[in-house]
């Protein structure tokens, strides 16, 4: 009852892990992933536990400190290990069929509804809108409080601060329910956005276009939170990626204030570039 | 030529006996030394890496950053992988084979002495030198040991000294490997054919050829590197035309390899001690080494299952998905070889059988992991978070190291002549692989949570696991003193060894006949085989 409870709690917080397995996540996808993840996970237990098995119990029953005689003629037998070869082919292909649909669709990037363009640089996430969001681009970088609990001696206690490092002053936000495709790339080094709730993870790499997509279910709008998830320098640990879920109204909502605020700041800038992106 | 064979011979005469001072081991051309110096040069370098993951350990025993600057965090897990690889894991069992595979074949010595000279003793400036960098403006490398541009050219001063150390170790490797390839096709004494000579051999003189065949492409990668950030070249600078993507599958076609040559021999190994102390002939041997060969083979088309997250059309996802898959069928056929080697036996537990069944154990956990991680849809998710560290330690730690642990447990009195404590030898062999699952198996958990690696700093949610790591990893450095001393006290006395050492197990196999200590020159008479 406690148990179901406290899922219950996790699961309308953000559906993360429990703290040692994945997440199964909000997306169509990232359910295929974990269900996929477990069925793999307890394959490789069951034969854990039969070669294991099989291992203690050679190590129990045939001890030479209990006068066991060594059968020094078992040293071949081709029927035994042309079975040990075939079965175990079996199962990797038991194993691969599933897993062949699932990349399938994760590469399946048609009919999306809402494209954003995400650039990694050292060290924050730029989104860059198109499609219902034309013309919405910023930055999203490390809060503030986090930033400065994370300076060596800082002398804060990082359990103080609110979502650790897992903060951002301005999260991405994207509507429920709508097929959302990512075309990622970089401006210095090799970067990766991964949200581990969607099941979403791409490199975005300086020079090349990748393109990953989810659908975060309806009714599990909220806060999502993941990090760069490859070593791209100094602040690699503080890159995080926070992904605000709205229902697809409050999202147009808005997008129409962001564009709105855009052309705001672009009208007066008639001399100058408009820098203001940049700077952040 | 007939001159210089006469000088040879007379010199042979002379050097019966080892020089004394510093000039036996500068000049060393005999197998023994020079496999000491490995073995004592991978033991120091197993220290050094060891205090840098300590260093690592400790700043992630909980979140906020206390001891290390992010830079400096980076410099040090980038060099303990470079330390732990190239300097304690390969020249270890570059230090085994020279022991060992004269031995084993019934040869007096390696057939390159004095390259294997030369091999050796790169090793210490190619160190001075990676060591070193910590040392200069902008500091040691600190875009991961897998070098990845552009992220790697932005190293300071110290980039040009990490690639030619870099390049040391390689022709390093390719020497050594040259040496044992050479030994074991020409001076096998008579009647050894190659299906009788010992798994180690075997295990050796795959991957040698693994060696000569991926060194030199992780030679010219860093050579591009290099050309890149200096003579303005752009094989990796997407600006300039180039790929950075090229540059990780370059990598990885060394770098998969890498890893096999990093394990074959702890196969070798560890079908050497099971056997013995199993008081039985190893099962299957003929397609244990049909297994090592196709696992040879396979390594060098899988290296696109590091690379999936990278962006890769469907064919060659599934491609790299299967071959990586297959692999797990000869590693199986070795394990059942192994487990059907105990199998009706007389088991008893020395320290190298200790050791070598943690290995069984273990290296499996590395290797259903290894499975899970090939699965592409999955791998989106376990790539590079702590999952994979726990994979692939998994496969280094209790793996490779045991492995090399376990050889030298079985060995050690042969080359001291002593044995060596067994009380001290059973107390580290607890303490390690009680200690090596607490510090690597809670980081299948945080891999799993959503924790990426290679950061010094993480959200509060993954303190606990964390900690449990940091204390199993503490425990673990400090076991491995105990290994120190167990060696240092076998070469400095004990109980007198006999030949066969292991006399209640009966070892098989010619290093065996030999008296303990071995004599400086393994055999001058070639034994013959039956």
């Amino acid at each position: 009852m406690l148990l179901a409870a406290v899922g219950l709690a996790a699961d309308a917080e953000a559906n993360t892990s429990n703290g040692y397995n994945l997440p199964p996540g909000v997306t169509g996808l990232s359910h295929e992933l974990y269900a996929l993840h477990m069925e793999i996970f307890w394959i490789c237990v069951a034969i854990a536990v039969v070669v294991f098995g099989v291992m203690i119990y050679a190590l129990v029953k045939f001890r030479h400190s209990q006068g066991a005689i060594p059968d020094t003629n078992l040293v071949h037998s081709t029927k035994v290990e042309i079975v040990w070869t075939i079965v175990p082919v079996l199962i990797l292909v038991a194993m691969a069929i599933p897993a062949a649909k699932v990349i399938l669709m994760m590469e399946d990037t048609r009919n999306s509804e809402l494209s954003i363009r995400v650039t990694g640089y050292q060290w924050k996430w730029e989104y860059q809108y198109m499609d219902a969001g034309e013309g919405i681009d910023f930055f999203s970088t490390l809060a503030r409080d986090s930033n400065y609990a994370r300076q060596l001696h800082s002398g804060i206690d990082p359990k103080s601060v609110p979502n650790y490092l897992l903060d951002v002053d301005k999260p991405l936000v994207i509507p429920s329910g709508t097929k959302v495709r990512l075309l990622l790339t970089s401006q210095d080094v090799i970067h990766a956005w991964w949200v581990p709730d969607f099941g979403a993870k791409r490199s975005a790499i300086p020079g090349f276009v990748n393109e990953l997509w989810f659908r975060v279910d309806p009714g599990k709008e909220g806060i999502y939170q993941g990090q760069c998830a490859a070593l791209c320098g100094r602040d690699h640990g503080f890159m995080p990626v926070v992904v605000d879920v709205r229902t697809p109204e409050a999202f147009k909502q808005w997008a129409d204030a962001e564009k709105a605020a855009a052309k705001q700041a672009a009208a007066p800038a008639a001399g100058p570039p408009p820098t203001a992106q940049v700077v952040n | 030529m007939a001159n210089a064979h006469s000088s040879d011979a007379a010199s042979h005469d002379h050097h019966d006996q080892p020089a004394t001072g510093i000039k036996r081991w500068l000049f060393a051309t005999n197998h023994k030394d020079i496999g000491t110096m490995y073995l004592i040069f991978s033991l120091i370098m197993f220290f050094i890496g060891g205090a840098m993951a300590m260093v690592i350990r400790a700043e992630l025993f909980q979140p906020g950053l206390q001891l290390v600057d992010p830079v400096l965090f980076n410099q040090l897990t980038t060099n303990h992988a470079l330390v732990m690889i190239f300097g304690a894991v390969m020249p270890a069992f570059v230090g085994l084979a020279n022991w060992m595979i004269p031995m084993q074949i019934g040869a007096p010595d390696m057939a390159l002495p004095r390259m294997n000279n030369f091999s050796f003793w790169i090793l210490p400036f190619a160190f001075t030198l990676l060591l070193s960098t910590f040392l200069v403006p902008g500091g040691a490398a600190a875009g991961g040991w897998t070098l990845y541009p552009p992220l790697s050219l932005q190293t300071g001063d110290s980039f040009p000294m990490l690639i030619f150390a870099i390049h040391m170790m390689g022709v390093s490797s390719i020497m050594g490997a040259i040496n044992v390839i050479v030994t074991i096709m020409n001076m096998r004494a008579p009647g050894m054919n190659l299906l009788k000579m010992p798994l180690f051999c075997w295990s050796w003189l795959i991957t040698a050829y693994l060696l000569i065949a991926v060194m030199p492409v992780l030679a010219g990668a860093v050579t591009m590197l290099l050309t890149d950030h200096f003579f303005k070249t752009s094989f990796f600078n997407a600006a300039g035309g180039g790929d950075p993507v090229m540059f990780e599958h370059i990598f990885w076609f060394f770098g998969h390899p890498e890893v096999y040559i990093m394990i074959l021999p702890a196969f070798g190994i560890i079908s050497e001690i099971l056997p013995t102390f199993s008081r039985k002939p190893l099962f299957g041997a003929t397609s244990m080494i049909y297994a090592i060969a196709s696992i040879a083979f396979l390594s060098f088309i899988v290296w696109g299952h590091h690379m999936f997250v990278d962006g890769m059309p469907v064919a060659a996802q599934l491609f790299y998905m299967m071959s990586t898959m297959l692999i797990a069928v000869p590693t199986g056929v070795k394990v059942f070889n192994w487990t059907a080697t105990m199998w009706r036996g007389s088991l008893s537990f020395e320290p190298p059988m200790l050791f070598a069944i943690a290995f069984l154990f273990l290296f499996s956990i590395g290797g259903f992991s290894g499975l899970m991680l090939a699965i592409v849809p999955v791998d989106f998710q376990y790539n590079q978070t702590y999952f994979v560290v726990a994979h692939f330690h998994y496969v280094l730690v209790p793996g490779a190291v045991f492995g090399i642990m376990a050889g030298v447990y079985y060995w050690l009195p042969k080359w001291t002549g002593h044995m060596y404590s067994m009380g001290l030898a059973k107390t580290h062999f607890w303490l390690s692989t009680i200690s090596v699952n607490v510090l690597f198996f809670p980081q299948h958990f945080l891999g799993l949570a959503g924790m990426p690696r290679r950061i010094p700093d993480y959200a509060v949610q993954f303190s606990d696991w964390n900690m449990v790591s940091s204390i199993g990893g503490f425990a673990f450095g400090l076991s491995q003193i105990l290994f120190a001393v167990v060696v240092v006290q076998s070469i400095r006395g004990g109980r007198k060894a006999t030949a066969q050492v292991w006399e209640g197990a009966h070892p098989t196999g010619l290093e065996w006949t030999l008296p303990s200590p071995a004599p400086y020159h393994s055999f001058s008479t070639a034994p013959i085989v039956e």
